[in-house]
């Protein structure tokens, strides 16, 4: 193995892996390239977007600006961790296109990683509130009013 | 980015050892990744924080309280001790960068976070910051928010962060590991003004590492304040943070700190003179906001750092009085 090479374990959607990366693999490129997981979008590159959300060991975060080697040993849940296991979706999913969150879709798998988030951090109490915690997650589309509204009926529909 | 080995040392003896030539601590890497990534950090060794058990030991009890450096900013403003006693501190840590980064990004490393300047951030163009000897290219160049405080004809960086502002006026410490022995310094004392060597951005070594922020027992109130071009997930145009021991109206004692504006976590004793025994109201504490660029001449480049610097003090002033 190069020095410049790894041994990472990582496990994705309760799935463990073992795989050998260039120490300058990021944990999007990881998911993407690795593991065949596209449906973790890159958009800025640069932590700026959020299109990369995933979440590791419970929290969410951008997984452009995470090296794949500093998440050894990291639980990482995708958006195609999501949905029920006989293929159904999600309720955040359901909601998004309840309320028309989206247009082109491409911000759209961030958005759902990064609304789960802030609904479990108990910041989705109020419209501001929401708009304040998915600050993070931009769409070029400007559905943020379909956004915030899925994200408050889950967030309502849990008690949150 | 270029090749680099990995190392993932186990305790802070090994993570001190492991300093070297070209070698780079990372933490939550939010700085670094994305410096890694325009070339404005090539280093051939990177040494991973994650396992130093050290940088994660918090005392909530203690006088002063710590906080490891490794204790994400998330977890720390979600600590019910910092957001009923550092209120400052919990608005600084609520207000800066986006909830995914805050999941990530630790104490230690945003203490350290580099300037947002766009000439130190291409790694194409001169900068004395990043190279030593650099001439500054933002002097001559188009760099809309120049530090107002604290610049030299090396550097007119200002210092992006909001957090060490609140620390500041908290009057906080860092504790660091060096290779030799564990010491303590004011935050207030942490970064240096550009001078003519602006790549030293602190008075702590290369090979350092900052294990914790000691926080003293809260005196009076605190607030902090943050102007920016959007109402979220943006970089201080301006920030001010202020702790305050009043009697009714009257300031006992104050302590005042200024972002955005400075090349460095701007402490101003001006300002604080200017409100120390005095009625708090709206006038005093404009006329304390204006005290601190008392020593500035106006340009038309500093006009704006300075009527929001001003406004940002005044803001957190009142913001302590209760509005």
């Amino acid at each position: 193995m190069k020095p410049e090479s790894a041994v990472v374990s990582i496990t994705v959607n309760g799935t463990p892996h073992r795989l050998e990366a260039d120490t300058r693999r990021t944990l999007v490129d990881l998911l993407r390239e690795d593991l065949g997981l596209t449906g973790t979008k890159i958009g800025c590159g640069q932590g700026t977007c959020g299109a990369c959300t995933v979440h590791v060991d419970g929290v969410r975060v951008l997984a452009c600006l995470l090296l794949a080697v500093t998440v050894e040993g990291g639980q990482v849940l995708t958006i195609e961790g999501l949905g029920t296991p006989d293929g159904g979706l999600h309720e955040l999913q359901q909601a998004f296109i309840d309320r028309d969150a989206l247009q082109c879709g491409f911000c759209t798998p961030g958005q759902i990683m990064s609304g789960l988030g802030c609904i479990g951090e108990g910041r989705a109490n109020t419209a501001e509130e929401i708009r304040e915690s998915m600050s993070g997650n931009l769409c070029r589309c400007a559905a943020y009013p379909g956004i915030v509204a899925a994200i408050a009926d889950v967030a309502e529909g849990q008690g949150a | 980015m270029r090749p680099f080995e990995y190392a993932r040392p186990s305790d802070l003896a090994q993570a001190l050892a492991a300093a070297g030539p070209d070698t780079v601590f990372i933490a939550g890497g939010t700085t670094v990744v994305d410096l890694m990534r325009l070339d404005v950090l090539a280093p051939r060794r990177l040494v991973g924080l994650g396992d130093v058990a050290e940088l994660r030991r918090t005392e909530l009890d203690g006088d002063p309280v710590r906080l490891g450096a490794g204790v994400t900013m998330a977890e720390a403003a979600a600590l019910p001790l910092v957001r009923e006693r550092y209120p400052a501190l919990a608005a600084a840590i609520d207000l800066a960068a986006s909830a995914q980064i805050r999941n990530v990004a630790t104490l230690g490393g945003n203490l350290l976070q580099k300037t947002r300047c766009p000439y130190f951030r291409d790694a194409s163009s001169p900068c004395g910051r990043r190279r030593p000897g650099d001439a500054c290219s933002a002097l001559t160049g188009h760099l809309e928010q120049r530090a107002v405080l604290g610049a030299s004809p090396h550097c007119v960086a200002p210092y992006p962060g909001d957090m060490a502002v609140a620390l500041v006026a908290l009057e906080a410490s860092v504790e660091a590991a060096t290779a030799a022995k564990v010491v303590t310094v004011q935050v207030a004392d942490l970064f240096r003004e550009p001078g003519d060597a602006p790549h030293k951005e602190t008075v702590l070594g290369d090979g350092d590492i900052i294990t914790a922020v000691l926080l003293p027992a809260p005196r009076g109130t605190s607030a902090f304040v943050k102007l920016r071009d959007r109402a979220s997930f943006a970089f201080a145009a301006a920030s001010a943070a202020v702790s305050l021991e009043l009697d009714h109206d009257r300031v006992v004692a104050a302590r005042i700190a200024l972002g955005g504006v400075a090349t460095r976590p701007w402490r101003s004793s001006e300002a604080e003179s200017a409100v120390s025994g005095e009625r708090l109201t709206p006038e005093r504490a404009f006329a304390a906001g204006e005290a601190a660029f008392e020593a500035v001449a106006r340009t038309h480049e500093n006009r704006r750092g300075i009527a929001l610097g001003a406004r940002a003090v005044t803001a957190a002033l009142l913001a302590c009085r209760g509005g």
